[in-house]
């Protein structure tokens, strides 16, 4: 069931992470941006879970912790982004960054 | 090669770059969400049952149905914007991308790590996740709790309506001119 590598796994992740950082960079709606950084997010999860696995002791835990953590973090990320979308929405009637210039100097 | 984990590699990228890059907007959430079972799925693979278990409950679950909500809130359907297609933009984005994943495989395939072997399967690790949680990260746990609070009232007030907030303002700037005069 399981590689017996690592490098899948990394090479997953960094897919994962480069996608995600695409759409940052392409998109032009900030809730799919919003989903992009969730994506890149999620890359760095599956990086922490594998060296957790292919750590020798199995004592340690760091890694699963860290992605506890990071879970959370994400969660109430996506919860306040969404927030702020919406009411960028309400303001500019727009989900387009780029209409969003107003302290443009 | 483990079938299993390349099958549930291929989706996962595949529904991944759909996500970002399909027209309507629906449904590269719905792409997103089957991603995130993916992920949720190599978690599982790796032995991280309740990580895997808490990706399902949070991502699939909350995170995914929150971005459907802001995207039907806000205007829903397609973007209005990418009528203005701009090759040069996506070019770029696109390359920048795949430099990006070409250093980090670069760095993959000459770290040390790759020699890595497994060791054999943990056993338990729930009930040292748990320990250690309320060990030695008691404070990071403490101070996360906090935080998902905040987020929560904080998350609401930003969605509160504009318009209260504008006449506040707006009285009390001009009780300010009342009171200058």
């Amino acid at each position: 069931m399981i590689m017996d590598s690592l490098t899948p796994y990394l090479l997953l992740s960094a897919g994962l992470f480069c996608t995600g950082l695409m759409g940052v960079l392409l998109r032009r709606n900030i809730i799919i941006m919003l989903a992009g950084v969730e994506l890149m997010l999620n890359a760095a999860n599956i990086n922490f879970v594998a060296f957790w696995r292919f750590h020798p002791s199995s004592e340690e835990v760091s890694g699963l912790a860290m992605v506890v953590f990071a879970i959370a973090i994400a969660a109430a990320e996506a919860a306040v982004g969404l927030a702020l979308a919406i009411s960028i929405y309400r303001h500019y009637r727009s989900t387009n960054p780029e209409n969003m210039g107003d302290l443009k100097g | 090669m483990s079938l299993f984990f390349t099958i549930t590699a291929l989706i996962t990228m595949a529904s991944a770059i759909a996500a970002m890059t399909l027209r309507n907007l629906v449904h590269c959430v719905l792409c997103l969400t089957v991603t995130f079972a993916g992920i949720a799925l190599v978690f599982l693979q790796l032995g991280a049952e309740f990580i895997g278990f808490s990706q399902i409950l949070v991502y699939i679950g909350a995170v995914s149905i929150l971005m459907l909500f802001a995207l039907l809130m806000t205007r829903g359907g397609t973007e209005l914007t990418l009528k203005r297609w701009d090759p040069v933009h996506w070019i770029t984005g696109t390359l920048i991308g795949i430099a990006g994943f070409g250093v980090m495989s670069f760095a993959i395939f000459n770290s040390s790590l790759r020699q890595s072997k497994i060791p054999e399967a943990k056993a338990d690790s729930l009930h040292a996740l748990g320990n250690s949680l309320l060990s030695q990260y008691v404070l990071p746990l403490e101070v996360m709790a906090l935080l998902l609070t905040v987020a929560l009232i904080g998350a609401a007030l930003i969605a509160l309506p504009e318009k209260k907030v504008f006449r506040r303002n707006a009285s009390f700037s001009k009780n300010q001119e009342s009171g200058n005069k």
